[in-house]
């Protein structure tokens, strides 16, 4: 913006702007402000987590269920993908929409399989008996992890669409626009997952 | 592969022929509203509205349409929520000893509950967003909000909440629980009907939009204001709704948090909020708060900002003390957090923690008597001109100060183990929010209506309003406190005590008087329209404004600003007409505006779909129409096209009949509505 919103010592005061003002993008703020309230939500659920995730009910702790090794391999695999989601926004940084494409697809893979693994993780824990109804301790680690995978689950359908429309319409300022916010948000459930995975694993194992 | 059982269970759910209520008051309501809303779709068709509507309104994008549509939807829902005020006080003033009153006690518990949900999230939700949504893109010299299509969504998710609620009155039943729905009585062991979902899924859909509209608005007041506006040139009102919003954002998250543990807990069986296995139920109290105590001032900074536009602009000063205005107004943004425990200081969380929330409580109380002192000292040597906004914030400033002293009172923890739940915290918060926050609507409606409408309300009616509901609050609620203070608690539907009779007769006639000054405001709006042409202003600024959207037209053109204004002052648009502007007539270039869409309207009706299939447990439909939702948003981010250019030869036509009112007025100076000169200040 030129204007110098000042009263200029030379010439008349100037009252209205002769055409060259646009507001500015805000499409990026405004995300990052979703993003900020997508976080309390999982405040919330990290604060129940703290004060339930001891109420075992006589039921079974997280030292008795845990599997660590298969939830290491999860967490390897969910930040790998933000790496590869990373290495995607290089490429659209230099205009390749091949490597674009390519980068996002490995993320979705990635993507695809940590879900596949937390599926699979559910699964067993729920055959064992050891599902959300059985104690406050469960109700809130499968509501926690679970609103966890469910926003990557919408993640990769937002993923699948973009490269849809990228591969449609190429690079564009609007696909750009909308690859930056998918990768905020793609990088923020990583952000959340490293909490899941440190406060609701590692801590759970703990005695 | 079904049976017919199962295939009707999965279809119908819980739904089947016992959902409708038969209660003579349902009834008799149903039968009316069904009879009017035959008779409000044959005028319609009759006078070929539908297209319109649908190009102008639902499918609009423009902020000062969907602003109009939030207050409308507010006005509405008001007097529904009004009749349930009018049943409970007639009921209360007559269920004495013998007469059971003639609410049966489900019926009432559904009444007062729905009250209280649709006063906060359907009345004064709607008419904040609304004012918000109105007022700051014009304010801040801007030609919309950031994000036209979502304000769009977020109106019509908050209108599909109120659908669900409306729903709610003829199939089916709302939630007995109060307007919170504490747990274990929300829980699906005590409320094993669907009247609890109903209030899940009404605030969860509206949830969204209002969230969805904070973070717009927060978005449109960082990024678009008129060159030269810096935060501190911003006016005030804007500043109250940039907190607002910030507070919007960072409380809803936490509702739609805790109502989704909550479903949960009632469809899913888990143990959040149960009495076994775990559950912790004042968890969900504190939860509930935490997004509770914030919303309170959600609601009412948008009418302090209010109330400071209007104490400024008819007392024909700047607001003193613009300064430490905002620095209260961000202070009780920041403290509002940190007072939720008040709610329950009897919950027993031990002396320490209700002492630190109760001393918190009472800091609030500072900067907000700041303000009261600002605005007195805003109208100390003004020309004060009384009209109908100003009475509004007189009779707000005498009526709040009392709320907030009794507020004070409560937040005394050992006071309030006596007071905790009574009808002296029922007296306490309605002095605050009809006081306060629906002081500050009709305020604002009777302010800018002007703007909205290029017409003036009528004078005489809004007189009456004001007086009836003064009068008719102070006769309503005084009383309350009197029988708080003698041990009465709220929620009763039956007495014994007949002494205490006279005091809920006199609530009930003041509620009376309430009743009649909503109608002196309906009358006000019909005879305003009816002697619009007398009531006309050309100018775009019958008060002698001071803040920006005075330098438009009434009603402003789809463009706000032909050009935008470049600020450099606080109170820009009084600093321009100081300083001698001259309105450019000419050199107009096209403007770039975004494109109506439905997609808003489909993806909230679709949304309420989901909501209602959900609600009766008809989990096919609910399926189906959860992923038509997801389709349509997917198909909906494949439009490219969403915007246009408005042609400057179409600015240029619009804008030159502007000059040609302007100066037509200028000639003949016979604006005089009723025998007061109008400011024809605009060149």
């Amino acid at each position: 913006m030129q204007i110098s919103p000042t009263l200029a010592a030379d010439g008349p005061v100037r009252f209205y702007d002769d055409g060259d003002h646009h507001p500015q993008q805000g499409t990026l703020l405004g995300f990052w402000i979703y993003l900020m309230s997508d976080c309390l939500i999982f405040a919330v659920l990290f604060a129940v987590y703290a004060v339930l995730g001891r109420s075992y009910a006589a039921g079974p702790s997280g030292a008795d269920l845990f599997n660590l090794p298969l939830v290491a391999a999860n967490t390897a695999l969910l930040l790998f993908s933000s790496v590869t989601y990373g290495l995607a926004m290089i490429g659209m940084q230099h205009g390749h929409k091949k490597a674009v494409l390519g980068w996002l697809a490995a993320t979705g893979v990635l993507g695809a399989a940590f879900l596949g693994l937390e599926v699979f993780e559910f699964y067993h824990l729920i055959a064992e008996g050891a599902g959300p109804q059985r104690s406050a301790f469960l109700s809130s680690f499968f509501t926690l992890v679970g609103t966890h995978g469910l926003h990557v689950t919408f993640g990769m359908i937002w993923l699948v669409t973009l490269m849809v429309q990228v591969n449609k319409l190429g690079l564009t300022t609007e696909n750009r626009r909308r690859l930056m916010c998918l990768s905020m948000f793609w990088h923020f459930l990583d952000v959340i997952w490293i909490g899941v995975f440190t406060f609701v694993y590692l801590m759970g194992v703990l005695p | 592969m079904f049976n017919d059982q199962n295939f009707s269970q999965l279809v119908f759910g819980r739904l089947g022929p016992d959902a409708i209520p038969y209660d003579p008051i349902v009834l008799a309501t149903l039968a009316m509203m069904v009879l009017g809303g035959i008779a409000l779709t044959s005028a319609m068709t009759y006078f070929r509205a539908w297209g319109p509507l649908w190009r102008n309104w639902i499918t609009s994008i423009d902020h000062k349409k969907i602003g109009i549509m939030y207050i409308i939807l507010g006005i509405v829902m008001l007097l529904r929520g009004f009749a349930d005020a009018l049943l409970m006080r007639a009921h209360q003033a007559t269920a004495f000893a013998e007469n059971p009153g003639f609410l049966p006690p489900h019926h009432y518990d559904q009444i007062f509950t729905a009250h209280g949900v649709l006063m906060i999230f359907f009345v004064a939700m709607p008419m904040v967003t609304g004012f918000m949504n109105f007022v700051v893109p014009l304010q801040i010299g801007a030609r919309d909000v950031s994000f036209p299509f979502l304000n769009n969504l977020s109106f019509w998710m908050t209108a599909s909440g109120a659908i669900l609620m409306m729903v709610s009155l003829f199939v089916g039943e709302f939630a007995t629980t109060g307007w919170l729905a504490y747990p274990p009585l929300s829980g699906i062991l005590q409320s094993p009907g669907v009247g609890v979902d109903y209030y899940i899924w009404a605030l969860q859909i509206a949830g969204v939009g209002t969230s969805l509209s904070g973070i717009n608005l927060i978005a449109t007041i960082i990024k678009m204001r008129a060159p030269g506006m810096t935060m501190m040139k911003m006016p005030i009102f804007t500043w109250t709704a940039l907190c607002t919003n910030v507070l919007i954002v960072a409380a809803f998250p936490v509702l739609t948090a805790v109502l989704g543990l909550l479903t949960l807990d009632r469809t899913v069986g888990t143990n959040f909020f149960t009495n076994d296995l775990g559950g912790n139920a004042m968890m969900y109290v504190n939860l509930i708060w935490i997004w509770g105590h914030p919303e309170v001032y959600i609601l009412i900074l948008p009418a302090f900002g209010i109330f400071s536009e209007i104490v400024s602009t008819f007392s024909h000063k700047r607001l003193f003390g613009y300064a430490s205005m905002v620095y209260a107004t961000v202070v009780i943004t920041i403290l509002s957090y940190v007072v939720w425990l008040h709610h329950f200081f009897t919950m027993g969380s031990g002396a320490s923690v209700n002492a630190f929330f109760g001393i918190t409580t009472m800091i609030i109380s500072i900067p907000t008597g700041a303000k009261i002192f600002n605005w007195l000292f805003t109208m100390y040597r003004g020309r004060i001109v009384f009209d109908v906004p100003m009475l509004w914030t007189v009779g707000f400033m005498v009526t709040f100060v009392i709320g907030g002293m009794t507020g004070v009172l409560l937040a005394i923890p050992a006071a309030d183990f006596v007071l905790h739940n009574s009808l002296f915290l029922i007296a306490h918060f309605h002095n605050v929010i009809i006081g306060g926050v629906l002081f500050g609507m009709f305020a604002g409606i009777n302010y800018w209506y002007p703007k909205a409408f290029g017409y003036k309300l009528d004078e005489f009616w809004g007189k009456c309003s004001f007086w009836l509901w003064l009068v008719g609050f102070y006769l309503a609620f005084m009383p309350l406190y009197v029988l708080g203070l003698m041990g009465v608690t709220r929620r009763m539907s039956h007495f014994d005590d007949m002494s205490l009779q006279f005091w809920f007769q006199l609530s009930a006639f003041g509620a009376a008087l309430i009743a009649l000054g909503i109608a002196a405001f309906l009358i006000q709006l019909g005879v305003s329209y009816r002697n619009r042409v007398q009531l006309r202003d050309v100018t775009g600024d019958p008060w002698n404004g001071r803040t920006l959207e005075w330098s438009t037209a009434s009603p402003p053109p789809d463009y706000n600003f032909a050009f935008t204004p470049v600020v450099h002052e606080l109170d820009a648009w009084h600093d321009m007409k100081q300083r001698g502007h001259q309105r450019p007539v000419q050199g107009f270039k096209p403007i770039h505006m975004p494109k109506n869409t439905p997609a808003g309207f489909i993806v909230s009706m679709l949304s309420a779909a989901v909501g209602f299939a959900v609600i009766w447990h008809m989990w096919l439909i609910a399926s189906l129409a959860f992923i038509a939702t997801l389709a349509f948003v997917i198909l909906h981010t494949f439009n490219y096209k969403r915007d246009f250019y408005i042609a400057a030869s179409q600015v240029e036509h619009t804008e030159d009949k502007r000059t040609a009112l302007l100066l037509h007025a200028a000639a003949n100076p016979v604006g005089q509505i009723e025998g007061k000169p109008t400011a024809l200040v605009v060149a």
